[in-house]
């Protein structure tokens, strides 16, 4: 069992120094664009902490997913926008 | 000739020159006591008197953050963006560093290093202090400040105070946890994220504690609030109030910017900023509690130069990787310039405070005061620095706001021409620059600058505002009163200001 980030990190290094396990790897674009968990070594936390912290710090909706891809900071859970909303307005800035 | 130079509180028309309120044009300096002024005194942020001569910049080296605020969004970081907090290059301390050091060797005005993000410096405290450590080993001369959220502040407060850092900003918009939880959806505490009211109260917390021990070690500290319409707009004079009464020595009120495009929950909810009014009214109601500071330009964080110039361009990794650079002539060419600098500021200083005529002891009884013979005149200036007219209209990207009246000019606050929208019903699609820049100077009567196109002077006065080219390079207190003076022999004094006309 392990977490995974996604293209969708900003980069932004907040999860880097909470993991007990130091499974998080920094960016090194070109090759690794966003920061990477390295599976084997990810327990997601269990026996450290209560919540997984890499997704209890990250700010960016989406950006860390468990094993069945599901993201653990679901689209309008951080920032508070409707999904709905955030839809809308998109698409009026993009018809502009 | 010589000017009286006005401070914040209401000038006394003869005589009375007491200590706190004479013979500094930096007038949110009123009332401090002497230490603290003369920590402040050459520092560009804090000191409108300085922020003309002095340059300070910002090294990006803290990208991570403990909280959400709703006015941020930390997906964006494009080059067009300068929105606090935003910057396009993160740097790791040596970098930062080597940058400060190669901007320093530069650029003599150079004396402030801050550290606000993007992120929050005390999340990432490990790279802030690393940065002021090295900094501290090779520039000594350089003071050093950072800019924080707060909540990990009473946990950093005694390696701050070792590392000697002498100027923390705290952004404080609320004391009221139901007024916070509609301004941070949730913070990371204590290896949990937090949400909501719980989450607002904690980080008020955190701040408020912060506050009180940073003044108990004699660090100076600064509040930064976001006025956010309709949300904490009436709090913040409350705010302004208790965070003076714990003995921060600034308080600045900035503008909420909110744009959809920015993706902000602000942004995107609709929420709007405040009108150019509006600020300078809830500016004016907190004055009389708090040292209030209206020359904030709401700087990028990797801001380079002379407060709102930036001059990052010129000082990217690569070009400063190629510079050779004697770091001791550098530092020994500041010294010298702020040696110069800071005589002729004290010569201007004992200059305003000397009465050339000595005001003659009359004395009069049961007979109203004499009323103000012309009432007070908003004018935009157009200044690159040094505290004289000296930008051509079409160039400049912020205006100083000055406030006239028989008492002197003062500076009341700085308006963007190009970022700021205030969001009312005028702002549609294909307004021009210049309609922008024009709807920016609400609320003022004339623009001083050192030249202007033809085009822009018919618009400007189309809209009732008087283009005013004639005092090129003067200083900008002198430009102004004299203008004011016009104006009112002119007998347009008399009468209230006229109704704002639409470009
Ligand atoms: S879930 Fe825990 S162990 Fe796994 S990467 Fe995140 S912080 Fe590290
Ligand atoms: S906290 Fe999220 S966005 Fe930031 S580096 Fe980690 S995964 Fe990426």
């Amino acid at each position: 069992m392990a977490l995974e980030i996604i293209e969708s990190c900003v980069n932004c290094w907040a999860c880097q120094p909470l993991c007990p396990n130091d499974a998080i790897l920094a960016a090194a674009p070109p090759e690794y664009p966003v920061f990477r968990i390295e599976a084997e070594k990810c327990t997601e936390c269990l026996g450290d902490h209560a919540k997984p912290q890499c997704a209890e710090i990250c700010p960016i909706e989406g950006a860390i997913v468990n094993e069945l891809a599901e993201p653990l900071n679901p689209p309008g859970s951080l920032t508070g926008i409707p999904p709905i909303r955030w839809a809308a307005v998109q698409a009026e800035i993009a018809a502009r | 000739m010589d000017l009286p130079v006005i401070g914040n509180s209401v000038p006394k028309p003869a005589g009375g020159c007491s200590a706190g309120s004479c013979g500094s044009t930096a007038g949110q300096m009123n009332g401090l006591p002497d230490d603290v002024r003369r920590k402040v005194q050459d520092h560009p942020c804090y000191s409108e008197e300085a922020h003309h001569h002095f340059a300070r910049m910002h090294a990006a080296v803290a990208p991570a953050c403990n909280i959400q605020c709703h006015y941020c969004n930390r997906k964006y970081d494009c080059a067009n963006e300068s929105r606090p907090g935003v910057v396009s290059e993160l740097l790791t301390p040596e970098q930062a560093v080597k940058k400060t050091l190669a901007v320093a060797a530069h650029i003599p005005q150079m004396s402030v290093l801050g550290i606000a993000g993007p992120g929050d410096p005390l999340a990432n405290p490990e790279r802030t202090f690393a940065t002021f450590r090295m900094l501290a080993e090779k520039a000594p001369d350089i003071k050093l400040c950072v800019s924080t959220n707060g909540l990990a502040l009473p946990a950093h407060v005694e390696e701050l105070a070792r590392h000697n850092i002498d100027h923390v900003t705290i952004t404080i918009n609320c004391v009221d946890p139901d007024v916070g939880a509609k301004i941070y959806p949730w913070i990371f505490w204590q290896n949990r994220r937090v949400f909501g009211r719980e989450a607002a109260a904690i980080l008020i917390e955190q701040q408020q504690q912060g506050l009180e021990m940073l003044v108990a070690r004699g660090v100076l500290v600064k509040v930064n609030s976001v006025m956010i319409p309709g949300v904490n707009d009436e709090h913040l004079k409350e705010v302004s109030r208790i965070v003076k009464a714990k003995g921060a020595f600034l308080h600045n009120v900035m503008p909420l910017i909110a744009e959809a495009e920015h993706g902000t929950f602000y942004g995107v909810m609709g929420q709007r900023s405040p009108t150019p009014d509006e600020l300078k009214t809830l500016q004016d109601a907190c004055e009389g509690d708090m040292n209030m500071m209206r020359h904030c330009r709401q700087c990028r964080a990797d801001a380079v130069g002379l407060l709102g110039e930036d001059r990052g361009a010129e000082f990217t990794l690569e070009k400063v990787a190629a510079m050779e650079i004697d770091h001791e002539a550098a530092m020994a060419r500041r010294l010298e310039l702020r040696a110069k600098v800071n005589a002729e500021l004290e010569a201007k200083r004992a200059r305003a405070h000397a009465p050339t005529v000595p005001a003659p002891q009359v004395v009069t009884l049961h007979r109203p005061a004499k009323t103000a013979q012309g009432r007070a005149v908003l004018m935009a200036v157009a200044s690159k620095g040094q505290g004289v007219v000296n930008e051509h209209f079409g160039h400049a990207r912020e205006f100083l706001i000055y406030e006239a009246n028989e008492a002197g000019a003062r500076l009341v606050g700085t308006r963007k021409t190009d970022l700021y929208c205030s969001g009312d019903d005028t702002c549609g699609d294909g307004e021009s620059v210049l309609e922008k820049t024009i709807r920016a100077l609400e609320g003022c009567e004339v623009v001083l600058c050192s030249r202007i196109g033809f085009e822009p002077w018919g618009k400007l006065e189309a809209a009732g505002i008087k283009p005013n080219g004639e005092h090129a390079m003067e200083p900008i207190e002198e430009a102004a009163m004299a203008v004011w003076r016009e104006m009112l022999a002119a007998g347009k004094l008399a009468q209230p200001a006229p109704e704002r006309k639409r470009a």
